[in-house]
């Protein structure tokens, strides 16, 4: 993809070539995000409801494994099939055994952060296997051969009337129809017909209860039942933190996690699967890919608390004017930008600085991750690590000396100003980034310290 | 009470008119407030470009300069916040542990431990016109000035409360009263097109309202508003808190 070469200021300025763009996807997901708060201020109880979801999830990292261990003794009493993948790799092959196993060419897929990441459509699709995702607005990316843009809303960039052009090219619409009814009456007919026709469905987890050995799955459309409950094998992936220790602590998570994703009360469903059906199976593929790697860094451990309601990006004030597609990553926004480097902090270097540090994404995440405190950390670690452009290295090093002598300081000052005053056109040049869309301040005659020995 | 008067670098070198408001208003106010003159930067703009291995040098510097005061005070959310999370200093590392806890954003200072109930009435503050309130991140969500609109919990406001005691000001409503403007330090050049797009729409909001200046604790952020008001042949202007608080014309 073209994309692989630019880094997030890159992305951001060609999305912001068009404005009109920038302002309609900003508008929409803003809209969101007030949405969230009308939701959340109906709780009197909101912040305690958080900080509780918090200790809850700081209780499941400190004790991983045994809850992970309870977790898979119990559905494997219940008669679920229990497989463990180190990575992507391991993730993808293992859904490949199994899909050939029983011969089955064709999968209907619910949305599944975790298989965007491990980017299982692509592997699959390599090995002759057939994916349909069947979640609406993952499936229109999936017709655009795009990633999704954000983690709850996957098609948030798309206008309807792109998404009414691409159902004319792939589902047959009228041309030039957009009327939202009408298209999704035209997936949902075309979705019905692969949901009774596949045999293997694949769906995420989004609470794996180690009490229970149950697994709790959260949709708006009831696609992930429809795909799991006609197939006869239902593989369901999920990384290793989504487990919560009991039944009871669902009360908690399932209260704030559509209030923070969409500022609806709940989700339309919330499936429990706890034992296959009989002359059914199903199968769990619990995934580390990173995250026990991320669990040793301290300073980063906590993202795993991550429920996926995708708040951050809703209320990200760079998200909203970048899209999502700017983090060149299967999980975008601030939460991106705190797991990505962990996988790969080469490619992923640029993401911790997409970031004014506002620290609204913090303030919204209903398991108090503290997201901008995370972005600040993690670009120490990256520069530490060598990873830093050299032109800002001999920079910060000029600007270091100079701040750390008042004479550097007192002088430089001086022929800043000077510069300013007398040479303007040396500033504001298009090669200073400052200027190409601002006016440089108006250099006073003498500064503070100047006017303070004269005047005290 | 001996009050060091912390002026960060930008302002020392562009807008020493709201350093010289910050003074005066502490004078009027009765404070014992001095200006240490080897003071420079409080290291941020290294740090939060991942450099911060790189500000050994500011926070001796800021250390040796500020250790002796019972409070630091500045007319800066951010730098405080800067001071408040990172300064160490392994040759005075108890006066740095003292400072991170006696440094004051000015209206902190003023609520909290001068609690100003009504500004000098010697020179009543007036300033009528129609302003709006930027709330600068750092001094709010850092800091907390004033609540934050993603919390469900009571409002308050620090720079509110001030600038409710001064004389003719309307202060406008905003459609989003505490977005970030997109300066960010070094993000304003290295991410120019949202930072730049962010302050577009943060000025917008507070020009649809009519209002004729953008006030705020933070002249960073103001700042960053200017530089496109001017781009845009606005003539509405930016103004530090302390020069509204200080103001007697």
């Amino acid at each position: 993809m073209s994309t692989e070469t630019k880094d997030h200021a890159a992305l951001a300025d060609d999305f912001n070539k068009d404005e009109d763009r920038v302002d309609w996807h900003d508008e929409t997901l803003w809209w969101i995000r007030q949405k969230r708060d009308k939701a959340v201020n109906k709780l009197p109880d909101w912040e305690l409801l958080r900080a509780t979801a918090s200790a809850i999830k700081n209780n499941v990292l400190s004790n991983l494994s045994a809850y992970l261990q309870e977790f898979e003794a119990k559905a494997q009493n219940n008669g679920i099939i229990v497989h463990w993948a180190a990575d992507a790799k391991t993730h993808n092959k293992i859904v490949l055994d199994l899909l050939n196993a029983k011969g089955i060419k064709q999968m209907v897929k619910s949305k599944s952060m975790l298989t965007e990441e491990c980017h299982l459509n692509e592997y699959l699709e390599n090995n002759n296997i057939e994916v349909i995702d069947s979640d609406l607005g993952e499936r229109i990316v999936q017709l655009a051969k795009e990633p999704p843009s954000h983690i709850v809303l996957p098609c948030i960039h798309k206008k309807k009337e792109e998404i009414g052009e691409l159902f004319h090219l792939h589902l047959g619409t009228d041309k030039g129809n957009s009327d939202p009814q009408y298209l999704t009456e035209t997936a949902r007919q075309h979705l019905r017909n692969i949901f009774i026709t596949r045999r293997a469905a694949l769906t995420g987890v989004n609470f794996a209860i180690a009490e229970t050995g149950e697994f709790v799955v959260c949709t708006n459309e009831g696609n992930a039942d429809m795909g799991a409950h006609l197939a006869d094998i239902h593989i369901a992936s999920m990384g290793i933190e989504k487990i919560i220790p009991e039944r009871k602590h669902l009360g908690v998570f399932l209260r704030l996690l559509t209030r923070s994703a969409t500022g609806q009360p709940i989700t339309t469903y919330s499936s429990h699967y706890s034992k296959p059906r009989d002359g059914k199976e199903i199968h769990i593929i619990i995934v580390d890919n990173g995250r026990s790697k991320q669990l040793g860094r301290a300073d980063f451990r906590n993202s795993l608390k991550c429920i996926r309601c995708g708040a951050c990006m809703n209320t990200c004030p760079v998200y909203r004017r970048s899209g999502g597609h700017s983090y060149h990553n299967a999980i975008s926004g601030p939460i991106g930008a705190i797991l990505a480097p962990n996988l790969d902090m080469e490619k992923f270097a640029d993401l911790p600085f997409a970031s004014t540090l506002c620290g609204s994404c913090s303030n919204v995440c209903p398991v108090k991750i503290d997201i901008h405190q995370q972005l600040y950390k993690w670009r120490q670690v990256i520069v530490q690590n060598g990873y830093a452009p050299a032109a800002k290295k001999a920079a910060m090093k000029l600007m270091s000396i100079t701040l750390s002598s008042p004479f550097l300081y007192h002088t430089s000052g001086k022929a800043g100003r000077l510069v300013l005053r007398f040479a303007p056109f040396a500033v504001n040049n298009r090669f200073n980034p400052w200027f190409k869309q601002r006016d440089m301040p108006a250099p006073p005659n003498q500064s503070f310290g100047e006017w303070y020995a004269k005047n005290r | 009470m001996k009050v060091g008067l912390f002026i960060p670098c930008y302002v020392d070198q562009f807008y020493p008119g709201a350093a010289i408001a910050t003074l005066q208003l502490l004078e009027k106010l009765g404070v014992d407030v001095s200006y240490p003159k080897n003071q420079t930067c409080c290291g941020q703009p290294m740090a939060n470009s991942g450099f911060a291995h790189l500000t050994g040098g500011c926070d001796k510097l800021f250390t040796e300069n500020f250790r002796h005061f019972d409070y630091i005070v500045a007319p800066s959310g951010s730098c405080v916040l800067h001071i408040k999370e990172h300064l160490h200093s392994n040759e005075y590392a108890d006066d740095a542990a003292s400072i991170r806890n006696k440094i004051y954003e000015l209206s902190a200072f003023l609520t909290d431990i001068l609690q100003v109930e009504s500004l000098p009435s010697r020179f009543p503050s007036r300033f009528p016109f129609k302003v709006g309130v930027h709330q600068s991140c750092h001094g709010q969500r850092g800091l907390y000035l004033s609540q934050m609109s993603e919390l469900v919990a009571p409002g308050f406001s620090k720079p509110g409360k001030l600038l409710n005691m001064v004389e003719g000001i309307d202060i406008v409503p905003l459609n989003r009263p505490d977005e970030c403007c997109g300066f960010g330090g070094t993000f304003c050049v290295a991410e120019e097109a949202v930072s730049v797009k962010m302050g577009k729409d943060r000025v917008e909001d507070h020009l649809s309202h009519g209002a004729e200046y953008i006030t705020g604790v933070d002249m960073s952020c103001l700042m960053h508003m200017e530089g496109i008001l001017r781009r845009q042949g606005s003539k509405v202007k930016v103004i530090h808190l302390a020069e509204i608080l200080n103001s007697y014309q």
